[in-house]
């Protein structure tokens, strides 16, 4: 097995199989890879963030926030990773930390909630973070500075993702609203509606569900927003996770796809380089890793996981995705047939 | 109120008649505060009239996230604790409101009720008392209504404010219908409690008095204990379609449901404080629902919030109108949730270690009772129960736990009596 593959290999979804597998002391909550595809990062429910070598499993913990982490980002230069907290803050950390017991090279009291969600601008200058204050937040990279504070949202703010050309940032919600706000201009925010992707349970009270996720596609003229549906007992699980593609012009939802019979949430979802969509799906199902061709109706393949997933990340390479899990397992997927190890003799 | 848990429990399904109906066509045993074993009871409690509210945390609220937080271990979950107004008592950050009023209140961390049922967690911690078959025991609403002369008062003395449409329970046994619940359906008036259209008040007051007349010739020769509990029962509901605006909420100012919070919480403890200032002797309010397996936190996050701003709220103005030594507020569940986080972000049904908040009437301020282990999965000293809590409960407003209740020339304890209060939560 070779170490960097390019994207130049074509993958095979149907042949995906957990290649490696690391053990920390806490169930994980989701995972990254650094930029340059050297690490691996992840969180935990200790309040750590983990670092994996992905060439040889070495480990580094890095304590410093009160609280779970939701979300991991890095900078441009891919030296600096940054971690969300539930604590309300940001703390940047050196990626290539030697020290024994690591400490954060800013912190910023960043919000009044949790950060749930932050994305580093395609330029590399600018950091969105959202959070449950309802607030969507751009910190400058450069200095941990707040740039502008962007308004709207009624409640809380689940993801955030740019457009990766026209300055422009998506913020999913709670109840399925999808905000696009034009960072530059200040114009009024553009919203999608993902009513779908939220149940308000009357008989629970538990209002239920959010943008979990969003990807966009390669030609930017569809966006994806993934999360749960059919939510009839949300106290006890049962839900089944369903994506929505909105026309970015017209702000219509154009097509779905339920991940039907699957007992889970779609947590996140990535556009594959090679044309397709995959998603992580966790709950009382088990872990899967979803397929979808944005061509077709319905998922074409649902790879098992060992046990249940919370996050995941598509390597640069295009070929290997990490999986946070909930049995303390980071678990490395090939999205290649396995090749098979000759015995000696 | 029927709630939908998420393990599908349907121990809230409780046969339920019209309020009227019900009370027009039940009969029941004598009540008052000549029912007492002791009379001297009676005197005292007359002197000085107490009140209780509680808040039913439907589905069992995790203790980790309000009462007992463990931040920092493998159970602590997200939430962080924060300082509150009693030094070195540390509540959930998602109590910020309640941590200011934490000087009237008091803690009880180490409950162990041994069960890990709804319905069965439920019976212990509203009755005092284990479920057994073949034995029907009295709620606490009944209890403290029939202990405190409830039906010396114009209104109903036993009241749940619930979204459900407006009913009476069955849940005074052996204390009879006139002790039961009654349930307040969205800060509305009880159900059919208005004059039928079509009836002038001379006519009303007309077949009242036709009614009398016939009740008093009956009780002439076939006087009871029955009959005087359908009689009362008859006045009580006249008393109370005379008082429906107690039940009226839209006379509170703008700037108290802004306080409260104009969520169904908010405006039902809102209502809370409404009967407990025209005298009601037992209120409960049910926050709906805390039964999180998946997403405990999410959920939390969203539920405690309005507990908090409610909650607080009825704390600081029984506290500023003087009215907290008179009234024992309870926030209880029927059990708590457990410290192991599973798969799901969730926890589950917990009875092992976890906690209650009290305060008011009888109760040390700022005191906290027993502790659990570091990361919250055993009671470390001073374990009590749900007999236990009972007896203190009655006891912090004055009532003798135990002493009996006399029914039907039996005299039947008024809890558990092979338990006893917390003597050391008491003032």
């Amino acid at each position: 097995m070779t170490f960097l593959e390019t994207t130049e290999v074509t993958v095979d979804p149907t042949a995906t199989h957990v290649d490696k597998t690391w053990k920390y002391s806490s169930p994980l909550i989701t995972c990254r890879f650094d930029p340059a595809g050297k690490y691996v990062f992840a969180t935990a429910q200790d309040n750590a963030l983990i670092r994996w070598t992905l060439a040889d499993g070495a480990m580094k913990v890095y304590k410093g926030h009160d609280s779970w982490i939701r979300d991991i980002e890095f900078s441009q230069d891919g030296k600096t990773v940054v971690s969300s907290g539930c604590d309300d803050r940001l703390l940047f950390w050196n990626v290539e930390e030697t020290d024994e017991e690591p400490k954060p090279t800013r912190e910023i009291n960043a919000h009044k909630g949790w950060i749930r969600s932050i994305q580093l601008s395609p330029d590399g200058k600018l950091l969105a973070s959202g959070g449950n204050d309802r607030i969507v937040k751009l910190w400058n990279m450069a200095d941990g500075k707040l740039v502008k504070e962007l308004v709207g949202h009624e409640i809380d703010v689940y993801s955030v993702m740019w457009h990766p050309q026209d300055g422009t940032l998506f913020s999913g919600d709670l109840t399925g609203k999808i905000y696009r706000w034009d960072t530059v201009s200040d114009k009024p925010a553009l919203v999608y509606d993902g009513k779908e992707l939220y149940t308000a349970n009357t008989g629970q009270k538990a209002g239920y569900g959010g943008i979990r996720g969003m990807a966009l596609s390669e030609d930017n003229k569809t966006l994806y927003a993934c999360g749960l549906h059919k939510a009839t007992n949300p106290f006890g699980a049962v839900q089944e996770p369903l994506i929505l593609a909105f026309d970015l012009e017209s702000k219509k939802v154009v097509k779905k796809w339920e991940v039907s019979g699957l007992k889970a949430i779609a947590w996140e979802i990535k556009f594959h380089p090679q044309g397709f969509l995959f998603c992580v799906c966790g709950g009382g199902a088990g872990g899967y890793l979803t397929f979808i061709k944005p061509g077709e109706d319905k998922d074409y393949h649902r790879a098992k996981l060992p046990n249940v997933s919370r996050g995941m990340d598509l390597h640069p390479d295009g070929v290997q995705i990490c999986v946070a899990h909930y049995d303390n397992q980071l678990r490395i997927c090939r999205l290649l047939a396995k090749v098979e190890e000759k015995k000696e003799g | 109120m029927k709630n939908n848990y998420a393990c599908r429990s349907n121990e809230h399904d409780i046969a339920r008649r019209g309020f009227l109906g019900t009370m027009l066509g039940t009969a029941g045993v004598v009540g008052g505060l000549g029912a007492f074993t002791n009379p001297s009871i009676a005197s005292e409690l007359e002197r000085k009239q107490k009140r209780v509210v509680v808040f039913n945390m439907a589905g069992g609220i995790s203790q980790l996230e309000t009462w007992d937080p463990k931040p920092g271990t493998d159970t602590g979950g997200p939430f962080r604790a924060i300082p509150t107004s009693v030094p070195g008592v540390h509540i959930s950050e998602l109590l910020p409101k309640t941590a200011k009023f934490m000087h009237h209140l008091a803690l009880v961390r180490s409950i162990n009720i041994k069960e890990n049922d709804h319905g069965k967690g439920r019976y212990a911690m509203w009755t005092g008392r284990r479920q057994t078959p073949g034995q029907e025991f009295p709620q606490i609403g009944a209890v403290m209504a029939k202990s405190l002369g409830a039906d010396k008062n114009a209104l109903p003395g036993h009241i749940q404010v619930s979204s459900s449409t407006g009913g009476r329970s069955n849940d005074s046994a052996y204390l009879g219908p006139a002790f039961a619940s009654i349930s307040i359906a969205s800060g509305k008036p009880p159900a059919n409690s208005a004059r039928p259209e079509g009836m002038t008040e001379k006519q009303d007051i007309l077949r009242n008095e036709f009614r009398r007349s016939a009740d008093n010739r009956f009780s002439l020769r076939r006087r009871s204990a029955q009959t005087d509990a359908y009689a009362q029962s008859y006045e009580q509901a006249q008393q109370l379609m005379a008082n429906r605006d107690v039940f009226d909420i839209t006379k509170e100012s703008p700037k108290d449901h802004d306080r409260y919070g104009k969520h169904e919480l908010g405006q039902h403890s809102l209502l809370a404080r409404r009967l407990l200032e025209k005298g009601v002797t037992f209120v409960q309010v049910t926050h709906s629902n805390y039964d999180t397996h998946n997403e405990n936190f999410n959920f939390h996050l969203e539920q405690v919030g309005e507990f908090d701003k409610a909650y607080s709220a009825l704390v600081e103005d029984l506290a500023v109108r003087g009215m907290l030594e008179s009234t024992l507020i309870i926030v209880m569940s029927e059990f708590g949730r457990t410290p192991r986080i599973n798969q799901y972000y969730g926890r589950d049904h917990w009875g092992t270690a976890w906690s209650i908040c009290l305060g008011g009437a009888g109760i040390q301020p700022g005191a906290v009772i027993g502790s659990t282990n570091d990361n919250g999965t055993a009671v470390k000293d001073r374990e009590v129960d749900h007999g236990h809590l009972f007896h203190t409960y009655l006891q912090a407003v004055g009532v003798d736990s135990l002493g009996s209740f006399s029914i039907g020339g039996q005299d039947i304890p008024v809890a558990d009596p092979s338990h006893a209060p917390i003597e050391e939560l008491l003032t």
